[in-house]
């Protein structure tokens, strides 16, 4: 739909008419045979358009919905009016990584579910995240980064343990308040999940890199190849190196297995390994990078949350003839955005619901073949609601497969917990935080992220991140 | 960059020696625990256990032999060059106390470099140890003096007869076990070995401990690539381990994990001697 004159000239009504803007995407059959983003972002029109369809509410729910609280009408509107210096600064002033969250937010569940406009039948909501991601895109690409001037300096130093988007955001949040922050990262290279889960082609490299960068610039130094708890301890980090605060932000690093027999033939993977393989490595470039990953050419992936299309749609590029995802619930019981269901579905992944796996099949080498499935119908709601799947008598189903994916969560990684005293951790092994402030019940520590909810979302974590950093910064005030 | 400050070769430059500037392992660093070392940009992780720590300098010391792509690369860096990352120290240490009976500390190859420090801090926490090395060849024996040192009794075997015994260690082994009490077993060297070795000393029910070297990519416990099952269960050799009770690991699952890449290494170890040819 065009219109003559600009935007930001539309009349209310003419502004009503506005359908969604699409986002441009690249084609299934091209994006199967690379790792390049796959949405392509829209252009300054397509944009201005889509804001154009925010009927600006006087008591936005949008924000309510926000877990950060991003004043989306008005970045909407300056957006609209092509003052895209203010819209960027208004969504910096919520969050630190909105190139991230515009790409991986669940929006449909948190912001656009409760946007006015899409209340109306046949109507969608405004496509919020899309222009949370045009707008850090626009200020990327005008190499304009979110660095204030910085007060002087107070004197403090502070210690983040863990470099994904929860100590991101604390280290930004308090390096811009005067004080000196080091980030440890146990990896070689930083940017926790967002470097070594979230595959390229849903979030480029280089954009986590660029935050980086731009925290850096703050005067915020990473330590790469420092396993905080054996390289040094957190005690060290408060007595020896003279830190006065520590955030823990480790994210929730443990794998969890099925533990079906057959879990340790050759071909079976759990999804952080071969994540891992494929996104921090470079797996997908072997033989000239070193790392070699099974490429599969009949894959199973076990469970069917983010994670697991991640790795159905890095299996599809690897070049695998079949993908399937097997889950004991339904469809709609997924965990995982429905935008993620949708583009695997559109490279040609098959989905098998309600099927249990019960036992890995190996040959005689040991290497895998395929993956028996107990068959499951939907049983009685358990105490939340949700529809338990029970096994329909001994029906079974077999998958042939080379690879297998175990993709069904992660805990609490204990490496760290385990050797630090006075950090109290709930029955998960979770980091015990207070939920406003992420104050633990050690002296001086703090923690956020996916190490204190269990696995979370990326914007949570960032959440939990600010307001530690204004309770750290809190704290450093009285001292 | 970790630099390398002594370079050091063995058995015809088979087997490296590199010793490396890393302060704030040394520091830290105990028997039985390793690092994770990446040689350049386009480097894999590589876990190895440290030999050497000196405190003092600053350094730690790994000694590998040169078997595929990244060895090679690693055998490559010359002294006052680096490695790209060195991360640790990794894994639980060893649990050294004083033993009610003789310590047995058996290994073999590149190994020895494993067993060497653990020997040898249960040699100064007062335990009589009998010490029993193997190599192909005597050319293949490394750290001979070394080990002698930290042993009440030493024994040298070679397959060949080149050097000592004539045959396995672990037939001196079962000659040791005959004449006095053997309160433990450390066993540390190729997987088939420190098999036989276990079931020969669970006949004799004689506790055991070997140290695995399963594959591994991150060192933390994030990926469980490195997973091992002991007694029916699965444990992160990373981090439950290296070390594990012998007479519980299931050492035919571990053989048959360490060759989940034999085709892809070949592949890159081949195309990179191609290169440098
Ligand atoms: C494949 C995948 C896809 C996902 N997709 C989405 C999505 O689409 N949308 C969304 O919102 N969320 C998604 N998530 C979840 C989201 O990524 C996490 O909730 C978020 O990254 C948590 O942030 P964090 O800062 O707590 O921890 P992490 O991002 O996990 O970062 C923790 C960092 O700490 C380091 N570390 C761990 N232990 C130590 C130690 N002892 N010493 C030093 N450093 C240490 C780790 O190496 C890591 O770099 C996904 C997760 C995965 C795995
Ligand atoms: S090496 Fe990844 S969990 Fe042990």
């Amino acid at each position: 739909m065009e219109f003559e004159k600009e935007v930001k000239y539309l009349t209310k009504k003419e502004r009503r008419k506005i359908p969604l803007q699409h986002m441009p995407e690249m084609a299934p059959e091209i994006r199967k045979d690379c790792f390049d983003e796959v949405t392509l972002g829209y252009s300054l029109h397509e944009a201005q358009m889509e804001a154009a369809r925010c009927i600006q509410c006087k008591d936005p729910a949008c924000v309510a919905g926000c877990p950060v609280g991003i004043n989306i009408p008005k970045f909407l509107e300056e957006i609209v009016e092509g003052d895209l210096d203010s819209s960027i600064d208004t969504v910096w002033d919520k969050t630190a990584l909105p190139a991230v969250c515009g790409r991986v937010c669940p929006q449909e569940i948190q912001c656009e579910i409760v946007c006015v406009v899409g209340k109306k039948k046949g109507v969608e909501p405004v496509a919020i995240g899309n222009l949370e991601m045009f707008i850090a895109d626009w200020a990327r690409a005008s190499g304009i980064k979110n660095n204030p001037a910085i007060p002087p300096s107070t004197g403090k130093k502070i210690a983040v343990v863990g470099s994904g988007p929860a100590g991101i955001t604390v280290a930004g949040d308090l390096a811009k308040k005067g004080h000196k922050v080091t980030i440890y990262e146990a990896l070689h290279r930083a940017g926790g999940v967002l470097l070594y889960g979230i595959p390229e082609f849903r979030l480029a490299k280089d954009i986590v890199d660029y935050e980086l960068d731009a925290l850096r610039d703050l005067g915020v130094e990473i330590k790469c190849n420092q396993v905080i708890g054996r390289t040094i301890d957190i005690d060290e980090l408060l007595e020896e190196y003279g830190y006065d605060a520590v955030f823990v932000g480790v994210g929730a690093g443990l794998p969890n297995f099925l533990n079906i027999p057959g879990e340790d033939l050759n071909g079976v993977f759990s999804a952080n390994e071969y994540l891992t393989r494929a996104n921090l490595m470079k797996a997908f470039d072997f033989p000239n990078v070193d790392t070699p990953i099974i490429a599969g050419r009949k894959v199973a992936i076990l469970g069917a949350g983010n994670v697991a299309m991640d790795a159905a749609r890095t299996a599809v590029r690897l070049g695998a003839k079949s993908v399937n995802i097997v889950y004991r619930r339904t469809r709609a019981q997924s965990p995982s955005r429905h935008i993620e269901i949708h583009h695997a579905e559109e490279e040609g992944v098959n989905f098998h619901f309600l099927r249990s796996p019960i036992e890995f099949i190996g040959d005689a080498s040991g290497r895998l073949v395929g993956v028996s499935c107990q068959v499951m119908e939907l049983g009685e709601p358990d105490e939340g609601g949700r529809q338990r799947p029970i096994p329909v008598g001994d029906e079974h189903q077999y998958i042939d497969c080379d690879l297998a994916i175990i993709a069904i969560g992660t805990s609490a990684n204990p490496l760290l917990t385990n050797v630090t005293e006075g950090l109290e951790l709930n029955r998960w092994g979770n980091i015990q935080a207070d939920p406003k402030t992420g104050k633990t019940t050690k002296d001086k520590v703090w923690a956020g992220g996916d190490i204190t909810l269990g696995q979370a979302t990326v914007i949570l974590a960032m959440g939990m991140g600010r307001d530690a950093a204004t309770s750290i910064d809190e704290y450093l005030k009285t001292k | 960059m970790y630099e390398v400050v002594a370079r050091e070769e063995m058995a015809d430059g088979e087997i490296v020696s590199n010793e490396i500037l890393a302060p704030q392992i040394a520091k830290k660093a105990k028997p039985g625990q390793f690092v994770i070392m990446i040689a350049n940009e386009r480097g894999e992780r590589v876990p190895l256990t440290m030999a050497k720590v000196d405190k003092e300098k600053g350094t730690i010391t790994v000694i590998y032999m040169v078997v595929g792509k990244s060895t090679r690369l690693f055998s490559s860096i010359k002294v006052g060059e680096g490695f790209r990352d060195v991360v640790g120290p990794l894994g639980s240490p060893t649990h050294i106390e004083k033993k009610d009976g003789t310590v047995i500390c058996i290994g073999g190859g590149t190994a020895l470099a494993v067993l060497h420090p653990i020997t040898k801090a249960y040699f100064e926490a007062g335990n009589r140890v009998i010490t029993i090395v193997g190599a192909r060849t005597a050319k293949h024996l490394i750290l001979e003096d070394e080990m002698r040192a930290v042993s009440t009794e030493f024994h040298i075997c070679t397959d060949d007869g080149s050097k000592g015994y004539h045959g396995f260690g672990t037939d001196v082994m079962e000659q040791v076990i005959a004449k006095e009490k053997i309160a433990e077993v450390v066993a540390i060297g190729p997987v088939p070995m420190m098999k036989y070795t276990s079931s020969l000393t669970k006949k004799h029910g004689i506790p055991t401990v070997v140290s695995l070297n399963p594959i591994m990519i991150d060192g933390t416990g994030m990926c469980g690539g490195c997973r091992v099952t002991i007694d029916g269960k699965t444990k992160f050799a990373c981090v439950d381990g290296p070390e594990f009770d012998g007479h519980q690991v299931d050492f035919d699952g571990l053989i048959r994990r360490l060759q989940a890449y034999n085709l892809e290494e070949r592949c890159s170890d081949n195309e990179y001697c191609k290169l440098n040819d």
